[in-house]
C-alpha cells in the first residue's frame, strides 16, 4: 500500500472540499508558491526557492500535495510530497522518494521532512527580495547499498538560505524570477546514496539558481542548476542542471515537465531524461 | 538533447535582452490613451465591486469619484496628459485594513479587466510594475 494513492487520495478529497467553498483558497497571486521539488520543499524541481508552498498570505494557511517522476537513462525517481504553509512565514513539508536503479537492480528510498521560515522581504512588493531559512532532515529506508559504496551515515540535515526575486516587468516586458540558494550539505546525490563518504565527511557550502520567465500569467519556463558534493570515491558525482515549463491552469493545479541533466551517476555515465511534476494546491 | 548548451544560450539570451531597448510605443499608447483607460477603469471598479473577496470595503465609496481618480492616476502614470487630482495613496487607504490578500484580489481584479479590454501582457506587466511600488502605502494602514 503506498503513501502514494493515500496522498492522491487526500488531495483528490482536499480538490473536492475546497471546490465547494469557492474563497478558501489563500490570497496570494498564481505561481507565487512556486512548485515542489523533489525533495519537497516549494522552488522549482530540483532547488528549494524562498517562496512558501501554496498561497497562504498573511494570517492565513495552505499547502500542496503533489507526486513527481524523473525518468533518466538508467533510473527513475519517484516522489510523493505533502506540504502545510501558514501566515506567508512558515513552510513545512514531507517527500518520499524511491529511486528505482533500472539498470544495478534494486532500489533506494528516502524521507525528507522540510521546514523553511520567511526571514523577511516578499518575492515581488517588498524593497527587499524575499529571503527565506531552510532545514531538511533526510533519512534512507535502506542502507546496504550506500554503505557499501563509502557512505558514512544513513540521516542527516541539511541546511539552506534562500533569497527569490519577481520582476513584474523584466525584459521583453515579461514578468522574470531569479532565485539563488546556498546548502550546507554531505548528501551523496542528495542523499539517496547516504551522507558522508569515505573522501569527505564533512558539511560543504553549494550553490544553486533558477531563472524563469512568465511567457503569461500561467505559464512559466525556466532553468535550474544544482551545484552537488563529491564525497563517494567509488564513483564521481556531478551537478544537476533542469530545464522546465511550469504551467498553472488555476491556483488549485500545477503541471510542470522538464529537461534533466543529472551527469554520471554511480557510474554510469551522462544521465539524461525528463522530468513531471502534477501539484493541487489550497 | 544537451542541456549545456541551452544554459549557455539562455544566459547569452538573458544578458542581451537586458541591453535591448524597451518598445517604442508608451504604455499610454498601448493601454488604448484616454479612452481605453477610462473603460478599463470601467471595468475594473465592476471587477472589484463583484468580487466578494474585497466588495465590502467599496460599500461606502463614491464609485463615479474612483472611476475617475484611477483613470487620472493611470494615465499620469503611463506618460498620458494628465494630473492626477486625488488623495494621496496613504490617505485614501488609512483605516481600510487593506491585508495583503486584498491587495492581491485587487491585482486580479485589474488583470481580468485588462484581459477583457485586450490589453497585451507586456503592457499589463508595466502597468502592474507601475502600481506595485504602492503596495507598503495602501497596505495595513
Ligand atoms: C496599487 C493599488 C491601488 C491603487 C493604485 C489605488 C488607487 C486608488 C485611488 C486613485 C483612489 C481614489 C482616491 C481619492 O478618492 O482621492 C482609491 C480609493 C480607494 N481605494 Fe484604492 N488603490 C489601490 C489599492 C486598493 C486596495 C487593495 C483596496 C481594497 C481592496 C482599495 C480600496 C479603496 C477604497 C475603498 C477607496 C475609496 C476610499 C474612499 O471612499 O475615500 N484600494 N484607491
Amino acid at each position: 500500500m503506498n503513501l502514494r494513492y493515500s496522498t492522491l487520495a487526500i488531495a483528490s478529497a482536499l480538490c473536492l472540499g475546497l471546490s465547494t467553498q469557492a474563497h478558501a483558497a489563500g490570497g496570494g497571486l498564481l505561481a507565487t508558491g512556486g512548485v515542489t521539488t523533489v525533495e519537497g520543499s516549494a522552488g522549482g524541481g530540483i532547488v528549494p526557492w524562498a517562496v512558501m508552498s501554496g498561497y497562504a498570505e498573511e494570517g492565513e494557511w495552505g499547502g500542496t500535495v503533489s507526486l513527481s517522476r524523473a525518468s533518466v537513462d538508467d533510473f527513475n525517481l519517484s516522489v510523493t510530497a505533502a506540504s502545510f504553509s501558514f501566515d506567508n512565514r512558515f513552510e513545512f513539508s514531507v517527500a518520499r522518494q524511491s529511486f528505482d536503479l533500472s539498470t544495478i537492480g534494486g532500489e533506494l528510498n528516502q524521507n525528507v521532512i522540510g521546514a523553511k521560515y520567511r526571514l523577511a522581504g516578499d518575492l515581488i512588493f517588498d524593497r527587499l527580495p524575499q529571503i527565506s531559512l531552510g532545514v531538511q532532515y533526510k533519512q534512507n529506508n535502506r542502507f546496504g547499498l550506500p554503505e557499501a559504496v563509502g557512505a558514512q551515515r544513513d540521516s542527516d540535515w541539511d541546511a539552506y538560505i534562500a533569497v527569490s526575486r519577481a520582476w513584474l516587468a523584466g525584459p521583453f516586458d515579461r514578468t522574470w524570477l531569479a532565485n539563488a540558494t546556498v546548502r550546507a550539505t554531505r548528501a551523496n546525490q542528495t542523499g539517496l546514496l547516504g551522507f558522508g563518504g569515505d573522501e569527505s565527511d564533512s558539511y560543504e557550502l553549494v550553490a544553486e539558481a533558477a531563472v524563469g520567465v512568465f511567457l503569461h500569467r500561467s505559464l512559466a519556463v525556466g532553468l535550474e542548476y544544482r551545484q552537488k558534493p563529491d564525497n563517494l570515491s567509488f564513483a564521481k558525482e556531478d551537478d544537476w542542471m533542469t530545464a522546465f515549463i511550469a504551467w498553472f491552469p488555476t491556483k488549485s493545479v500545477s503541471v510542470t515537465g522538464a529537461f534533466v541533466d543529472l551527469g554520471d551517476i554511480a557510474g554510469l555515465t551522462s544521465q539524461q531524461g525528463y522530468y513531471l511534476s502534477l501539484q493541487a494546491a489550497f | 538533447m544537451n542541456i549545456k548548451a541551452l544554459f549557455s544560450a539562455a544566459s547569452v539570451f538573458f544578458l542581451l535582452s537586458f541591453s535591448a531597448s524597451t518598445s517604442a510605443q508608451s504604455l499610454y499608447q498601448d493601454l488604448g490613451e484616454l479612452e481605453g483607460i477610462d473603460q478599463l477603469n470601467e471595468r475594473f471598479v465592476i471587477n472589484l465591486v463583484e468580487d466578494r473577496r474585497i466588495s465590502h470595503h467599496f460599500e461606502q465609496t463614491d464609485l463615479a469619484r474612483l472611476h475617475q481618480m484611477l483613470t487620472e492616476q493611470f494615465c499620469e502614470l503611463a506618460g498620458g496628459p494628465c494630473v492626477y487630482s486625488g488623495d494621496d495613496m496613504v490617505t485614501s487607504h488609512t483605516g481600510l485594513n487593506i491585508t495583503r490578500s486584498d491587495f492581491n484580489a485587487l491585482v486580479e481584479a485589474l488583470q481580468l479587466a485588462m484581459d477583457d479590454q485586450g490589453i497585451a501582457i507586456g503592457a499589463q506587466n508595466r502597468l502592474l510594475a507601475l502600481l506595485a511600488p504602492m503596495h507598503h502605502e495602501v497596505v495595513n494602514r
